[in-house]
């Protein structure tokens, strides 16, 4: 893991300060709310439908056991016991109050964490695959490449009032678990004909009201010209990108308004005068720097052994469990999603569980997964058994991850102050109707994904199943979206048609899910099936008791 | 349409109710204001509360009976739907 | 309104001139729009000029006029909008202007030290931001990740002893 020298250290320490002054400021009456808001966010701080919320930023999903006891120590003494993995690998706190946010971040910064960047029209957070480092198909760790955009990221003295917020995300394997497609801007790891390892970058998308796939813009960056290339992109952005209209301001309006060969022309203009200028190149010595610091731990010479197949620590390995590149090790998914329990919510008990957990088994490393997982990258195969009976122990060995009851769930209107209608609610009795294990098994890669508006946190365009809530004249309804997938065949979902009421909505999902399940072919998952069938059998089925009550 | 008056206390966030010449912590204690005059004269009132840096993001919300008519207003008054131990639901 | 310039109060030499009325004697600032009306007589006074351009008009705009500017004004509407951190830069780096780069209009205490980083060195200050604050605006972050138009030395250059 990337650890801090002085530098980065005085750096998040004077950043704690300025923010106290600004705090300071606004309690004062120095700063009105219109001009303090911009700067609280630009720190992760929201004023939500109750409180305050503060966002901590998790910089490409990486935590070690120090910074997760922190966070627990966090939500004990400055909230109310837990906290919320986001679907940005960040975790939020739901009610820490103004005046103890700058001594919140001074905590923080003692373990290495801060809240920069986790909201605002800024380079927000970076994310990366939550395999980086641990998985089998993986060409080189991205991590050191994120952590070298979050440091130029930091406070840039350019890009720090765009347009609207800008999103980053990292991956080093040709399967994406990251989601890379649906960001402004994805770094994806990559070999040249040569085998040299460089860089695609993909910009333009994002989801929200108008959901858009992103387009390469750069086949093949050189690892030196990365930040040049960055920032190019970026002065392109910061220069034309809208500013009249909130919904339209995002890099991917502009991106797919310019089109891919205007905006190829207009990045290679300001990249091949930034990369003369030579400033931002990374030196091999900085990159071998930082490479160093996300080295693999020593892993023991074991053989793969055969996994325990029955039972209930059977059932969690065949669905929580994955492949390693070290033979005798694997990686572990701790799934956030227990059924009828609110996604992505820990206790502070269990942070502090899962840290013991990952000190003694997982190197002292864990991850944070877009999909408000966590997930132990190292772990050794016949350490499964122990590690299955501590997570038992702590109500975290929910046998489900990347199954129907594994959802991705914003807050919705419960914590949300933007909210058409409650999401939560509709993840749980989602989760609880098919709470039955061997039927989730059966049923097979299943990605429910639910937003309580259409900014679309909980990306429901890109679920396989997503779920929109909307506002009908103060009356929740849900929207279904089939056929969405954030991996590397990305899509964006269909519309179904009218919304189902609050309680139409879960029997809707189960009859769209008994279909796949008659009509799949040997193999297909459900995503597969619909892309094969398309959206009229689904249609029907899902209306159909509507239909009857109509009749 | 009656309604009552909101806002989040700047130092820590609380939500807050309005009731003449002030703010509770309250739903129930919060004022009810039967006419669209009644309203706007405690938003009036209500507002002046901002610049003395005491609260945030005042605004008003109907009712229905002495209900709010949104699910939002409802959970903001009690708290999240999920958790019937955080929140104003809690405290009771 | 004061004007800091080189991080001093400093007396402001120009007059600004709208549109419509007639040049007075002295430096002037006039808008993009009537430098390219009147190029030929403002070029021609043999006065120090400063064009101030909104925040939708790039420097390169000025084209080759650049060289005979000695100010550029870059006029923030609101606060928000960043595209002025852009068009400083541009000027400092791409168009190597080494006259004075003027930030004015609505900006904050909290915009300062990255305004100086990309290239402003003169503020028209308004009046919520007192100039003894100034130079605190600038300590605040003693260290810096990015390269940019102010020469400062980054983390990454202090790493290596450079
Ligand atoms: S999708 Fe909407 S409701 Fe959900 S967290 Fe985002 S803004 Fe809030």
């Amino acid at each position: 893991m990337y650890r801090y020298d002085e530098f980065d250290a005085a750096f998040v320490r004077e950043r704690t300060e300025q923010f106290r002054y600004q705090v300071e400021r606004r309690l004062k009456g120095e700063l009105n709310e219109d001009q303090f808001k911009p700067f609280r966010l630009m720190n992760g701080l929201y004023l939500q439908l109750h409180a305050y919320m503060l966002r901590v930023a998790v910089p490409y999903g990486t935590l070690s056991a120090p910074q997760l006891s922190m966070l627990a120590h966090i939500a004990r003494k400055y909230d109310k016991g837990y906290g919320h993995f986001t679907t940005r690998q960040n975790i939020q706190y739901n009610w820490p109050k103004l005046k103890d946010v700058p001594d919140i971040l001074a905590e923080l910064a003692t373990v290495e964490m801060h809240a920069i960047q986790t909201s605002g029209n800024c380079i927000r957070n970076v994310t990366a695959d939550h395999f980086a480092g641990a998985a089998a198909d993986e060409i080189e760790d991205p991590r050191p490449v994120a952590e070298i955009v979050r440091q130029w990221s930091s406070l840039h003295p350019e890009f720090t009032f765009l347009p609207r917020k800008f999103k980053v995300a990292v991956s080093g394997s040709p399967h994406d678990r990251a989601a890379l497609k649906f960001h402004d801007l994805a770094i994806e790891v990559v070999k040249n004909e040569a085998s040299r390892v460089g860089y695609r970058i993909t910009i333009g998308g994002g989801l929200g009201r108008t959901p858009y796939i992103g387009y390469v813009t750069g086949d093949f960056v050189e690892k030196p010209d990365l930040l040049s290339f960055l920032e190019a992109v970026l002065r392109v952005y910061n220069e034309n990108g809208r500013r009249d209209n909130i919904y339209k301001a995002r890099i991917k309006i502009l991106a797919h308004s310019l089109g891919e060969a205007e905006m190829r022309e207009r990045v290679l203009r300001e990249f091949i005068e930034i990369k003369r200028a030579g400033t931002l190149q990374v030196p091999q010595e900085e990159q071998a720097r930082i490479e160093a610091y996300f080295a693999p731990p020593e892993f023991e010479a074991l053989q793969d052994t055969a996994l325990p197949a029955d039972g209930a620590l059977g059932q969690w390995i065949t669905s929580n469990v994955h492949k390693h590149r070290a033979p005798g090790y694997v990686l572990a998914t701790i799934s956030l999603k227990p059924i009828g329990g609110v996604p992505g919510d820990i206790s502070h008990e269990q942070l502090d569980g899962v840290a013991a957990l990952m000190e003694e088994f997982g190197y002292g490393e864990i991850r944070a997964s877009h999909e408000q997982n966590l997930v132990l990258p190292h772990v050794k195969q016949s350490d499964l058994p122990a590690i299955f009976a501590r997570l038992e122990a702590l109500g975290l060995a929910t046998p489900n991850a990347g199954l129907i009851s594994d959802i991705i769930c914003c807050p919705g209107l419960d914590y949300c102050d933007l909210a058409n209608a409650r999401s939560i609610p509709v993840a749980q009795k989602i989760a609880t109707r098919f709470a039955d294990g061997k039927r989730q098994h059966d049923i097979g890669e299943l990605k429910i994904k639910i937003s309580g508006c259409i900014n679309a946190c909980g990306h429901h365009h890109a679920g396989h199943i997503g779920i929109l809530g909307v506002d009908k004249k103060g009356v929740e309804f849900y929207q279904l979206q089939l056929g969405g997938s954030a991996a590397e065949d990305a899509s964006i979902g269909d519309i179904m048609g009218p919304g189902f009421a609050e309680d139409e909505i879960v029997d809707a999902v189960e009859r769209v899910v008994d279909l796949y399940v008659t009509l799949r072919r040997p193999g297909e998952r459900f995503l597969d099936t619909y892309r094969r069938i398309g959206m009229e059998p689904f249609k029907n089925i899902a209306y159909q008791e509507q239909l009857h009550a109509a009749h | 349409m009656a309604q009552k008056l909101t806002a989040n206390r700047l130092i820590d966030g609380v939500v807050l109710y309005w009731r003449a010449g002030g703010w509770t912590e309250s739903f129930a204690e919060g004022e009810v204001l039967p006419t669209e005059e009644a309203a706007q004269a405690a938003l009036a009132a209500a507002r002046e509360s901002v610049p003395r840096n005491e609260v945030v993001g005042v605004y008003l919300f109907d009712l229905t009976g002495a209900q709010p008519l949104k699910e939002r207003e409802i959970i903001r008054a009690l708290g999240p739907t999920i958790r019937p131990d955080l929140g104003k639901q809690a405290a009771r | 309104m004061p004007l800091i310039k080189d991080g001093q109060i400093a007396e402001d030499l120009y007059i600004a001139v709208a549109d419509d009325v007639p040049l007075p004697e002295g430096p002037v600032i006039v808008s993009l729009k009537r430098l390219r009306a009147e190029r030929e007589t403002l070029l021609g006074r043999n006065q120090k000029l400063g064009v101030k351009l909104s925040s939708e008009e790039s420097p390169e705009n000025l084209g080759s006029d650049l060289d005979r500017l000695s100010l550029v004004v870059l006029e923030f509407p609101k606060f928000r909008d960043g595209r002025p951190f852009s068009w400083a830069r541009i000027l400092r780096t791409r168009l190597r202007f080494t006259g004075e780069v003027r930030a004015s209009g609505d900006f904050l205490y909290d915009q300062i030290a990255f305004l100086v980083r990309v290239g402003f060195d003169a503020f028209a200050l308004p009046s919520a931001i007192p100039p003894t604050l100034f130079q605190r605006a600038l300590s605040e972050m003693s260290l810096v990740y990015q390269p940019a138009a102010d020469g400062r030395k980054t983390i990454r250059q202090l790493r290596s002893g450079q």
